[in-house]
């Protein structure tokens, strides 16, 4: 299967499915279904790298599979686990039944079967027949030793069981990674990758983003807020606001049927948005909210 | 015994160009792999050449890793893969196909530009670029021919001797002074209903992107005359994690100073999970034990007691004088954003008379405020206002002395110039042994130490002395002090 036919046959896809791409994220990902290469996705959090995952397998009909990494993630969450506790229930109903007959080397043979076997995200995205998403959610919340465990899936699309085996890929997954780059991760998993940086998105994109994710917004208002917004991330603070921000900024507007946004408006509602003190006492000196918010004090 | 490679078959270039492009981004820092080159190959194969934007994304998914790379990348793409030929407007019908770098005889033969550079063309060309810059929506290619036009009427420079390049955007920015225009754009701007402060903003980033194109263009032109890997090597400069710290220009430091605190959150993550991973203490009996019920009492998982952490008090002695003072700024406002992973640290400037600053850096606190008001204390470290490191560290060791301990870790930053004044190395050696671990770092190259007024040589006989001059060297730095600190 294809996954999509050309950049613009992916931006045109994923539109109609609510997510609006730009040309560098279009170009890439009908890169990566073309080329079979995992996509690493960085950039700050909230400008949608989870969602374009997500985007894609709406787009295609695949079945999204998702690892969300943590710290402390390990091969029985990722990849695979033996069932123990169903395992030692074979045994003893086995020793129970036909006495001590039954010879080693058969229940050994048994109790390592495909029955016993715990597939997790990794291993029955591998498995599966039809198209899948795999996304693998913060890869850089792991430990580098789960990275080691990627590479074999991310270049050969296989996955060594010693028990049972190698079980490669029937049909390859559309794979994609998302980091927040709070720790480079190793050569060695970015250059089995392609790579895209996600951004902050222009100001025309972004408010046709807030147009089609918020119903019964105006447009004014809409133009408001990516104005107020665009200007919040010009200002260096600790954490910008997000496209997901920007979204709940105006999804707050329309609950408190606030038409207008004046100084006022971006003074009460500053809150959704940033979420620093210091961020929030920046941007009143930077907005020069100042002025209204004495008499509120 | 293999034949030689196809010599039948005619080389159309592209080839060579696709190498030679690769070979620089290798050049200016990325590590480009051969499977990754491979890549991009392929990745072309699946395009179409005719859509520039689709080509730079297939290179850039491919090749590049990091985006602090991005900027080195795409001046890099402009000069392998210039978005116009010669003047422009004769090579917008077919802009590729010309390969080689070594089409020296093509730029002589436009000869003069149909309109000289007189006043009368300057005045008329500015009224062209003040209206495009007033206009509402302005589009990048419009630009782009505007700023082609501008080199190629005033940024040429015919007759210059061999090895000099005939193109200046120096020359033609100063003639042209898009700065001057900004009054103008802005008045243009207020009467399209913008407030004041969005219309200065808007006129000087408009104003801000001409420039930059202008240069590109200026590049392109010099690279088409010499050939990309001249400009490659002459012109790219290094990524900003790589960038000397004494030889960052105003909008360098501005980009620095955003990364610092991503280059700490991303230390400090490091940090804490190698401590996490060290953690591991003795044998916790009974939590082993109940975690092996789930396994019918055989012990597969072994739980520990964690181990307390270890950490260390800092003291940091900041050199703030006009040679370091980019170096002081950065290097305190980095360890200041590890602040938890130190247990407690005092910073101290000083030029010849030390002044305590650790107040200034309250948690939570604004990076750009901390930054005015570290500058504005700047005139309290100084008495007589030339550096002098041997008083500095007497009138520390006078006034400060009970800051220093056991357990502290103290870190000197400066370059060691001290004006042929007496060195002090003395107190310097009794505050080093009175503390657990001393570094010094330096910010300039080590070949410099010891020339001219630099006594990096005597202190660096007292305390280990390092060479830091951007933020990939102190991020290392700051790594092996917390890190790998084995406990005395």
């Amino acid at each position: 299967m294809t996954w999509f036919d050309s950049p613009a046959d992916a931006a045109a896809r994923l539109t109609a499915t609510g997510y609006l791409t730009d040309h560098a994220t279009a170009t890439t990902t009908f890169l990566a279904g073309a080329l079979e290469k995992p996509l690493l996705l960085e950039g700050p959090a909230g400008v949608g790298k989870t969602e374009l995952a997500k985007a894609v397998s709406r787009a295609t009909g695949a079945e999204l599979v998702r690892l969300q990494c943590y710290e402390g993630l390990d091969e029985a969450r990722a990849l695979y686990e033996w069932n123990y506790k169903k395992q030692l229930l074979r045994i003893q109903a086995q020793t129970g039944g036909a006495g001590d007959g039954v010879d080693w080397s058969a229940t050994h043979d048994d109790i390592f079967t495909e029955e016993f076997l715990l597939t997790r995200p990794l291993l029955t995205a591998i498995r599966r027949e039809e198209p899948t998403v795999l996304l693998i959610d913060e890869v850089d919340k792991t430990d580098i030793e789960v990275e080691g465990l990627l590479l074999e899936v991310l270049s050969d699309f296989q996955v060594t069981i010693p028990e049972l085996g190698t079980v490669a890929a029937v049909r390859r997954p559309f794979v994609v990674l998302t980091s927040n780059a709070s720790r480079e991760l190793s050569e060695a998993v970015k250059r089995r990758c392609l790579y895209l940086h996600l951004d902050y998105p222009d100001a025309a994109r972004e408010r046709d983003i807030l147009v089609s994710q918020v119903p019964g917004i105006d447009d004014k208002v809409a133009e408001q807020v990516v104005h107020t917004v665009g200007r919040l991330r010009e200002i260096d603070l600790k954490k910008a606001p997000s496209i997901a921000e920007s979204v709940d900024w105006a999804r707050t507007l329309i609950a408190l049927e606030i038409r207008e946004l004046d100084d006022t408006a971006i003074t009460d509602t500053l809150g959704v948005v940033l979420k620093h003190a210091s961020d929030h006492e920046r941007a009143v000196k930077e907005l020069k909210l100042g002025r209204t918010v004495p008499g509120k004090r | 015994m293999a034949a030689s490679p196809s010599p039948g078959r005619e080389r159309s270039g592209l080839l060579d160009r696709h190498l030679a492009f690769i070979e620089a981004l290798r050049g200016a820092g990325l590590s480009v792999s051969l499977a990754e080159d491979l890549d991009s190959v392929a990745a072309l194969g699946l395009l179409h050449w005719s859509d520039r934007a689709e080509v730079r994304e297939a290179f850039a998914a491919t090749l590049l890793k990091k985006q602090a790379h991005r900027t080195t990348f795409d001046t890099l793409f402009d000069v392998y893969f210039p978005p116009l030929v010669g003047d422009g407007a004769r090579g917008s019908g077919a802009p590729g196909g010309d390969g080689g770098g070594d089409d020296a005889g093509e730029d002589d033969d436009a000869g003069p530009p149909a309109v000289r550079d007189n006043a009368a063309a300057l005045q008329e060309f500015r009224d062209r670029l003040a209206e495009m810059l007033q206009a509402g929506e302005y589009d990048e290619a419009e630009m782009r021919q505007m700023a082609a036009e501008m080199i190629g009427r005033f940024g040429a420079m015919p007759g210059r001797g061999p090895g000099l390049s005939s193109w200046s955007a120096y020359t033609a920015l100063q003639r042209v002074a898009p700065q001057e225009l900004t009054d103008q754009i802005v008045a243009a701007l207020l009467s399209n209903q913008l407030d004041e402060d969005e219309a200065t903003r808007t006129a000087a980033r408009r104003i801000g992107r001409f420039t930059r194109q202008v240069e590109d263009d200026a590049r392109r032109r010099i690279a088409e005359e010499k050939g990309a890997d001249h400009v490659a090597d002459v012109t790219v400069r290094p990524s900003i994690d790589t960038l000397a710290f004494t030889s960052a220009r105003r909008a360098d430091l501005e980009e620095m100073r955003k990364e610092i605190f991503p280059l700490a959150r991303r230390l400090a993550t490091k940090l804490a999970k190698e401590q996490h991973a060290k953690r591991r203490g003795p044998l916790d009996f009974r939590r082993t034990v109940r975690a092996s019920m789930a396994t019918g009492g055989v012990p597969l998982t072994t739980h520990h007691r964690p181990k307390r952490p270890h950490r260390t008090d800092l003291v940091v002695l900041c050199d703030v004088s006009g040679s370091v003072a980019n170096f002081a700024q950065f290097t305190l406002l980095f360890v200041f954003a590890l602040r938890e992973v130190f247990q407690s640290m005092r910073a101290f400037t000083f030029i010849d008379h030390v002044h305590e600053v650790t107040p200034y850096f309250r948690p939570g606190a604004d990076p750009a405020d901390v930054l005015a008001d570290l500058a504005a204390s700047t005139s309290h470290a100084a008495l007589w206002g030339r550096t002098n490191y041997g008083r500095a560290f007497t009138k520390f060791d006078e006034d400060f002395g009970d800051a220093l301990g056991p357990k502290t870790t103290l870190l000197v930053l400066g370059d060691a110039r001290s004006n042929y004044s007496d060195l002090h190395e003395e107190t310097l050696g009794r505050m080093v042994s009175s503390v657990r671990r001393a570094w010094w770092l330096n910010p300039e190259h080590r070949r410099n130490w010891g020339t001219g007024d630099s006594a990096a040589p005597t202190y660096a006989e007292v305390m280990p002395m390092l060479e830091c001059r951007n933020l990939v060297q102190l991020e290392d730095f700051v790594h092996r002090i917390v890190g790998s600190a084995p406990p005395r």
